[in-house]
């Protein structure tokens, strides 16, 4: 395209960028149609993908075509392999998209859809992008090397040890909060139960049918296992219907935490082939289907957004979970703007695939504008749903009242109207007995979402079948997500452990396995207990402790970054990472103090200690004392390891840039790639 | 148009082999030089239960 052809064509862009930003920003007390976010989200990541990644691929990193990468140089026919991009792009969509993007955007639509909006677009193409980007190819440079490894090189020992330590902590808090989402999900739901147990010998039977009747044939067993998932949601309806079945399948809170704790030890002391890996593939298959169709229903549908841009819960007085806009709503959306974790991904399988260098930006910053395009559905779909309806799905039964009269009456005096009968009747028509107090996300998510597909494909008759489709969807990759987590975990534990007795180091001795697992699952599953114990609901407990302890491992990732950067002598462009690296440090060490010494005790983990420590004397109010003070340990713990990894960071920084430490880099040496050039 | 349209369905099925492993299960049998089997799926996964284990699955 000629200059002044593309000069134009971008700027139309960024013009209609603009004005559908000042829409959805601007417009109040009228609901706007859902297409304005999506216009605004598309405009911003086109120019962000083409003008911000493309000035940090050619001014800082310098990517080189004509080098070597490791699945080149490297290349063992397994782990190191030459891959088409569009292939590496796909794997690494599928590992860094996980239930994230899904949950944080609906639990920050508490605020109103802009603040989740604005911090999805802007975190992503400036902070979650780059963070993404630039770890990938930092890695891909060291030979596919890990965050760890990659701290302890560039930044000191201290930098590698809280690498991995932050990685141990964050896994556990993750699977923990990912599980009570799952919980809250299907507590006294006989049909969500049935359709997620269903998926165990599903995956099993995959798993049997791979290795025995038609090996290798994945994407064979995947649609067989598919079609089974489907008839478990048929069946389910069956099951809820059928009043002896629906005994069975009508589980407490506590029941279904008992279950997914044992199924967590299960699969991770299970072969990867049984169980782990045929459930990966189902999940991976529901997932990218299903981000599919959602937004070509949105396209389709157009729904108009009845939350308003901006609600009163601004001032720190939410139900869905307490504290204030900033720092909350920023570490409530974590995976659709910046998430550390998926710096382990960009430093895990991908770096060993990459056939060129460049393609680092597209696989890198491109995928993450894919994942936060998922988080703007995730917003639409909160959204579309009436504000009363969304607050009576998402407040905790210790806010709003147990009884659905008195819960409808407390939710409509904040000014969303809603009554117990709309409640009951949209309960009925998506096949559940109570949609009132299912926190968590997952709930109000897929209430959204059947509401999309359903006016969309099928009508008000199927919005049950959708409904649970979209519970199935989001439990079967979080269940991937607690079987991957929980194994990963266990790995890093006996890696450690190997180094105080060797035998337990080897992956394949059982009482090593046993062990660890179930070090892993105690620690998850305490988490989760405490959740599922908590008055509030234990999502506004647990899921500002998991989005601090993410976002600290991205303050992790920058402070890796920036130093490599200066190291390379790049110090003028630094503002890349260190300008998402300040708001970083700014929203977590906010948030970690609002969670430790704010005196409200809705938001302070003391400050409740303290309110409960003053009530009557109960072995439960001194189970929720100990779990207060715990969480605030933890909290406490991770502030302090992510401080010295910054501190540590900036005396590196100051030593190069004062000279009197050498910038020496763990780069690998440049190898002249023998690959066909290709067209870039 | 018609031909783009291939191309592209043939990406997306590359990306869902090599997403779903199959890819990685022919590039084994290629190396070791062996048809599929029940017994080569297995030695498949005895080669790579390890690194699958490893794999991240974000949130």
């Amino acid at each position: 395209m000629n200059k002044p052809l593309s000069f134009l064509a971008w700027g139309t862009v960024a013009l209609f960028g603009a004005l559908a930003i000042g829409v959805v920003a601007l417009r109040r007390g009228e609901p706007i149609n859902a297409l304005w976010l999506v216009v605004a989200a598309t405009c911003c990541y086109a120019l962000g993908y083409r003008f911000y990644s493309r000035f940090i691929a050619t001014k800082i990193l310098a990517l080189d075509a004509k080098r070597a990468t490791p699945a080149e140089r490297l290349e063992n026919g397994r782990d190191f392999l030459v891959t088409n991009k569009w292939v590496v792009f796909g794997h690494h969509f599928a590992a860094i998209a996980g239930p994230g993007p899904l949950v944080g955007p609906v639990l920050a639509a508490q605020f109103g859809y802009l603040p989740g909006t604005l911090w999805i677009l802007a975190g992503a193409v400036f902070a979650g992008c780059v963070q993404d980007f630039v770890i990938l190819l930092f890695s891909v440079r060291r030979d596919g090397k890990s965050l760890t490894e990659m701290a302890k090189e560039e930044t000191g020992r201290i930098g590698g040890f809280i690498a991995y330590a932050a990685v141990i902590v964050i896994l556990i808090i993750l699977l923990a909060v990912v599980a009570l989402v799952v919980v809250n999900a299907l507590k006294s739901s006989p049909w969500g139960t049935f359709t997620i147990a269903m998926t165990i010998p599903i995956a099993l039977l995959m798993g049997l049918y791979l290795r025995r009747i038609r090996p290798g044939k994945v994407l064979e067993a995947s649609v067989l296992g598919f079609i089974l998932v489907m008839l478990a949601i048929w069946g389910g309806q069956w099951v809820s219907q059928n009043s002896a079945m629906a005994r069975v399948f009508t589980l407490s809170a506590s029941a279904l935490a008992i279950l997914i704790i044992i199924y967590g030890f299960a699969a991770s002391a299970l072969p990867v082939w049984l169980l782990l890996a045929p459930r990966d593939y189902l999940s991976t298959f529901v997932k990218l289907g299903t981000i599919s169709l959602l937004a070509i229903g949105i396209l389709l549908l157009r729904p108009t957004l009845h939350m308003p841009a901006l609600t009163r819960f601004i001032d720190g007085t939410g139900p869905v979970f307490a504290g204030k806009l900033f720092p909350f709503a920023f570490i409530t959306i974590a995976c659709g703007s910046v998430s550390g974790f998926h710096s382990l991904i960009s430093s895990g399988t991908t770096p060993k695939l990459i056939a060129r260098e460049t393609q680092t930006r597209m696989v890198g910053y491109g995928a993450m504008l894919a994942e936060s395009a998922v988080a703007i559905m995730a917003i639409i779909a909160a959204s579309v749903l009436q504000p009363g309806v969304y607050f009576a799905i998402n407040s905790p039964a210790g806010i709003v009242g147990q009884a659905p009269a008195a819960a409808a009456a407390t939710i409509s005096s904040w000014g969303f109207p809603v009554t117990a009968a709309d409640m009951q009747a949209l309960a009925h028509s998506v096949g559940e007995q109570t949609l009132f107090n299912r926190t968590g996300g997952a709930p109000a998510f897929a209430v959204g979402m059947a509401n999309i597909f359903s006016h969309s494909l099928g009508g008000q008759a199927v919005m049950a079948i959708w409904y649970h489709f979209a519970i199935m969807f989001e439990a079967l990759f979080i269940l991937t997500v607690l079987d991957a987590g929980t194994r990963v975990a266990r790995f890093m534990i006996q890696d450690a452990l190997a180094h105080v007795y060797p035998p337990l180091g080897r992956t394949s001795w059982y009482p090593s396995i046993l062990a660890t697992s179930g070090l892993v699952v105690a620690a998850w599953g305490y988490f989760l207990w405490q959740g599922v114990k908590d008055p509030l609901g234990g999502i506004n407990l647990l899921w500002p402790l998991f989005g601090i302890a993410n976002q600290l491992l991205a303050t992790v990732a920058l402070c890796v970054a920036t130093t490599i950067i200066i190291k390379m002598h790049r110090t003028r462009y630094a503002l890349v990472t260190l300008a998402p690296l300040a708001v970083l440090v700014a929203i977590t060490f906010t948030a970690s103090w609002h969670k430790l010494l704010d005196p409200d005790p809705r938001v302070g983990f003391l400050a409740q200690a303290r309110a409960l420590a003053g009530g009557p004397e109960t072995s439960a109010a001194a189970r929720l004392i100990f779990n207060n003070r715990l969480d605030a340990a933890v909290t406490a713990v991770l502030v302090a390891m992510v401080s010295l990894v910054v501190i540590e960071s900036a005396r590196v920084w100051i030593g190069v840039l004062t000279g009197r430490r050498e910038a020496r880099m763990k780069e690998s040496p440049f190898v002249p790639t023998r690959l066909v050039m290709e067209e870039q | 148009m018609m031909r783009q349209l291939i191309a592209a369905a043939r990406i997306v099925l590359t990306v869902l082999r090599e997403v779903f492993d199959e890819a990685s299960y022919a590039r084994f049998l290629q190396r070791a030089q062996i048809a599929s089997s029940r017994e080569a799926y297995a030695e498949f996964w005895r080669e790579r239960a390890q690194s699958h284990g490893r794999r991240q699955r974000c949130c």
